[in-house]
């Protein structure tokens, strides 16, 4: 059993987004923090201090720790924001802005 | 949007703006539409329910959603009522709007006194989910029905990923349809965690252990006050032969120790509690496991309230209202988990009454009691449900003792609960705020919703309600341009003319209680 | 901050010193601080060579071992900028009398506007760089100033009277949870001064002007040096009750930018004002375009403790034998703190100030002037 069994989903046809350039499937309706962790993904970014890795917490866009760079915009909270096809994810380190 | 309903003499209809589509606000707003008032409810989700009616995406096709959830019945009455009213004009929905602040705004002249007939509200939201373009909903009333969060105390390696909240477990598994591993942990203390076990196990986790530090039997020696909800017990019940059924192992009286992992969660230890809450040594026993979901309990979100001007009371963290559920600011009613952590079924009688009472003071009529006699009685024996629950599903008294001085407190700004403990003893702050000034402990981008409990906790000083003027951040430009936006296809409330829609229409929501 | 400089400099001085706050250290107005130690807005007189003095002791104080870095010293200088040649010409002539007064001012041109501040607006036609502006972190100033004393620390003790004896002499103060008794009392109760002078009996017209901060997400350093527009230094120097804001920005060492700053006089309330910050906001991204998409997390309020004319009260009270007033430094608390905390312990300690304390003096307001004012 996994989820999708579970609630008897039948998704939309799964496209395809880019993690740090690396292909990773998709389905529609999804976050970006379904995306990876469906991918077996947990973490996508440093923090700015200790450099530590971070991923999802609360899930429900509160806590900030799941930030991420969709398509050039830093600080995305994964747990919130839907893949669209062909987005561009890439980890991010620190304030997220570069330098 | 483009129709204006009218009011009672052809003037147009007073407007209620709610603030959340839980339970709460939509209680709040089926009671309130069809009774002369328009409606715009306000929601951060792509889809209404809330927290607690969180729904698969659609584009994910799920055909037995239902599946996650509980209380699927009254869902769907919610759900009906709404499609209904929004079918009829009575309400607007604005999904994936989250708000920012919530403005009174004193029509009168500069300098003179705010009074309830000149006050206006605007409610700032950010569209989502970028969160960067503004919108502007004006309204005579607002209901807040904000909900709530889930809190988390610190410990050795909860900053690992792997380590999810409890609610944020569920809340990936009933949006997204996903989980985060194959062996999990849910631990913590509280009712939520057995729906996040036995959910995550119909999902295909196997679930390692749950493991509760409250002890059962608290629940018994309480048995007068629960007993009046034979429901909630049963509710209880299935969840403890659901557990059974999927060999679930339930751990009372323990809690998490540790998170281990470098940089991911590879195993916990847990440990038992004695009966002065301390861990017992050699009871440490450790679980392999890639996912950790644990919570200790809800916190209400105040911000948009005590932004407002609304009273927070600093015991509970909520939004004081009165049996009409309005806040002590004119215009401004709370419902739900921001006036107190109580669950969907208390949240529902509350957002009915919050709902009925603003219709009727809208349109200038003083409401009747016994309007809501059903919802009022319901809120009286769930307040008394919960406020016995809360007695027994408390965190371990000293669980501060096991976080090391290196355990990282507020997870933003990497303040470890060493620092927080310096400042308090080396530096002189005796109060939180203090403390924050002097470590950066809240200052960070979840402005301290998540460390608050641990810093008070770890400081040995009060909790104080956090004043965070902005809901969420929001964008400096936007920032500069409040105000200037205005609300699209409503023309200001002066001009408007008579409207084509009936006042009152068919569709009863009806108080989603019994 | 003054009070936890007094005691720094008092104790150094040999005197045995107790700190008493009703709040927690840096509960009042140097908790809603930004920090600034500045030469750059003071116009030539009195408190410019209280902020030349101040500059030197904080210089001094932050290459102690420690203590620098303890409350993140950062001499980052300050830049002042015109958007018009009439506001230039203005600002030039300004400098030109700072530096009369030995404030380091150095010309900006439009071109090496960019270099100094890379994002800058384009269009602004030039200003003044003051390398002597610095910024600390308030609270852990205030703390490890404390702390550095070595001075009795009662926090959460309210003072509620002060002691005299028969003569009139001061012979300390009571508060809620006991009596403390000492020869001499330093009222550095920032815009509370003027409840605990009344304590004493005497009249000290200390105002709250209100002001917002907006705290930025943590950013790289974009913002190199406390950057402003030239009509801050009017704002400053105003008397009106009304709304005033101008751009006030700059970096942090913890990385969010700070954007300051709006002057209300409308006492002590602390509601959230959205028109406020919505100013700031405006005025800010004006400076900074690429603020625009950078998100403010928060916002605080404080209130500056503003007298009549200005300038704080510093010195003893000649009412009150035993007396001794620091408070009233308006927005400049952080900055003046080193100085009049220095001045204090010398007249404390019976000996000749480092500046004439004559236009400080507590006692220089007549009643009709403050109706006045």
């Amino acid at each position: 059993m996994n989820p999708l069994e579970l609630a008897d989903a039948e998704p939309g046809p799964a496209f395809g987004v880019t993690l740090d350039g690396r292909e990773l499937k998709a389905l529609p309706g999804q976050t970006v923090a379904a995306v990876l962790w469906t991918a077996g993904v947990t973490s996508w970014r440093t923090t700015r201090g200790e450099g530590r890795p971070r991923g999802v917490f609360c899930g429900i866009g509160v806590c900030f720790d799941c930030l991420v760079t969709v398509n050039d915009r830093p600080n995305q909270r994964a747990c919130l924001v839907p893949v669209r096809p062909g987005d561009v994810i890439r980890t991010q380190e620190g304030t997220g802005h570069g330098h | 949007m483009g129709t204006e309903p009218v009011g009672p003499r052809g003037g147009p209809s007073p407007r209620l703006a709610i603030v959340g589509a839980g339970p709460a606000g939509l209680a709040a707003a089926l009671a309130a539409a069809g009774r002369g008032v328009h409606v715009t409810v306000i929601d951060s989700a792509e889809a209404p329910g809330g927290q607690f009616y969180r729904q698969p995406a659609a584009a994910l096709g799920a055909r037995r959603p239902q599946a996650l959830h509980h209380q699927w019945r009254t869902w769907r009455r919610l759900r009906d009522g709404l499609e209904r009213h929004i079918a009829a004009g009575n309400i607007t929905h604005l999904p994936e709007h989250h708000v920012w602040c919530v403005e009174r705004r004193s029509d009168g002249t500069p300098g003179q006194r705010p009074s309830a007939a000149t006050d206006r509200f605007t409610v700032h939201a950010l569209l989502g989910p970028g969160q960067e373009e503004p919108v502007e909903v004006r309204a005579d009333a607002v209901v807040l029905a904000t909900g709530g969060y889930e809190k988390v105390l610190p410990f050795p390696g909860w900053t690992l990923p792997g380590v999810v909240t409890a609610g944020g477990a569920q809340a990936m598994l009933k949006g997204g349809l996903v989980v985060s591993g194959r062996t999990a942990v849910v631990a913590g203390t509280g009712p939520l965690l057995l729906p996040v076990a036995t959910g995550l196990a119909a999902a295909g986790v196997r679930v390692a252990a749950l493991v509760e530090s409250a002890d059962p039997k608290a629940l018994v020696r309480r048995a007068g006050t629960l007993a009046g909800r034979v429901d909630k017990l049963a509710e209880g019940a299935g969840y403890a032969v659901e557990l059974l059924r999927r060999r679930v192992r339930t751990l009372v009286r323990h809690t998490v120790v540790e998170a281990h992992g470098t940089d991911r969660l590879e195993a916990v230890t847990v440990a038992a509690l004695d009966a002065e809450g301390r861990v017992r040594p050699g009871s440490e026993r450790r679980i392999p496991c890639d996912t950790l979901a644990v919570g200790h309990g809800m916190v209400p979100h105040t911000d948009l309230a005590e932004s407002l001007g609304c009273r927070v009371d600093a015991d509970g963290m909520s939004v004081a209202v009165d049996d009409e559920q309005r806040t002590d600011v004119p215009g401004v009613w709370a419902a739900g988990e921001a006036t107190g952590i109580g669950g969907a079924a208390l949240s529902l009688a509350e957002g009915h009454v919050a709902g009925r009472s603003a219709a009727a003071r809208l349109r200038g009529r003083e409401p009747d009691p016994r309007e809501w006699a059903a919802a009022a009685a319901s809120r009286t024996r769930l307040r008394e449900f919960f406020a016995a629950l809360d007695t027994v599903y408390v965190p371990p008294a000293h669980w501060a003792e096991q976080v090391t001085d290196d355990t990282v407190v507020c997870r933003c700004e990497e303040v470890t609960a060493g620092a927080v403990r310096e400042a308090v003893g080396v530096l002189g702050a005796g109060d939180i705020r203090t403390v924050k000034l002097l470590t950066r402990a809240g200052m960070g981008w979840c402005q301290g919703r998540m460390c608050g409990p641990a810093v008070a906790g770890l400081a040995g000083c009060a909790e104080a309600v956090t004043r965070r003027p902005f809901a969420r951040p929001v964008p400096l430009g936007v920032l500069a341009r409040a105000g200037e936006t205005g609300e699209p296809g409503r023309a200001p409330v002066e001009s408007g003319e008579p409207g084509g829609l009936p006042v009152e229409t068919e569709g009863r929501g009806g108080p989603a209680v019994k | 901050m003054v009070g936890a400089a007094c005691a720094l400099y008092a104790a150094r001085a040999g005197l045995d010193v107790t700190v008493v706050d009703r709040g927690p250290v840096a509960g009042g107005t140097t908790g809603a601080g930004e920090g600034n130690l500045l030469v750059s807005d003071k116009e030539p007189g009195p408190e410019l060579e209280l902020a030349l003095l101040s500059n030197r002791l904080w210089t001094e104080l932050a290459s102690e071992p420690g203590l620098g870095t303890a409350f993140e010293y950062d001499p980052k200088g300050g830049l002042v900028v015109a958007s018009t040649p009439e506001g230039l010409a203005a600002l030039e002539t300004f400098a030109a009398g700072q530096r009369t007064a030995g404030v380091a001012a150095e010309t900006v041109t439009a071109g090496q506007l960019q270099e100094l501040e890379p994002e800058l607006a384009p269009g602004l036609v030039g200003g003044v760089y003051y390398p002597q502006d610095a910024q600390v972190m308030p609270t852990l100033a205030a703390a490890h100033l404390v702390r550095a004393s070595g001075a009795r620390l009662l926090t959460g003790r309210t003072v509620t009277g002060v002691l005299r004896s028969p003569d009139g002499a001061v012979r300390g103060v009571r508060t809620d949870r006991g009596e403390i008794h000492a020869p001499a009392v330093v009222n550095a109760a920032g815009t509370w001064g003027g409840e605990v002078a009344a304590l004493a009996g005497v009249h000290l017209p200390v105002l709250p002007r209100r002001g917002f901060v907006l705290v930025t997400e943590p950013l790289p350093p974009l913002v190199r040096h406390k950057v402003y527009a030239a009509d801050y230094v009017a704002d400053v120097a105003s008397d009106s009750a009304a709304l005033q804001t101008s751009p006030v920005v700059e970096g942090t060492a913890a990385g969010p930018v700070l954007i300051g700053a709006s002057r209300e006089r409308v006492g002590f309330d602390r509601s959230f004002s959205l028109p406020v910050v919505r100013a700031l906001a405006a005025g800010a991204t004006r400076l900074f375009p690429f603020l625009e998409r950078v998100r403010a997390m928060r916002t605080y309020v404080g209130f500056r403790p503003y007298m009549p004319d200005h300038l704080p009260a510093i010195g003893p009270d000649p009412r009150v034998p035993g007396l001794f007033h620091a408070c009233g430094h308006e927005g400049a608390g952080i900055g003046l703190a080193t100085g009049t905390g220095q001045l204090i312990a010398q007249v404390l300690g019976g000996r000749a100030p480092d500046l004439d304390l004559t236009p400080f003096r507590p006692d220089r307001f007549a009643v009709h002037e403050e109706a006045a004012g």
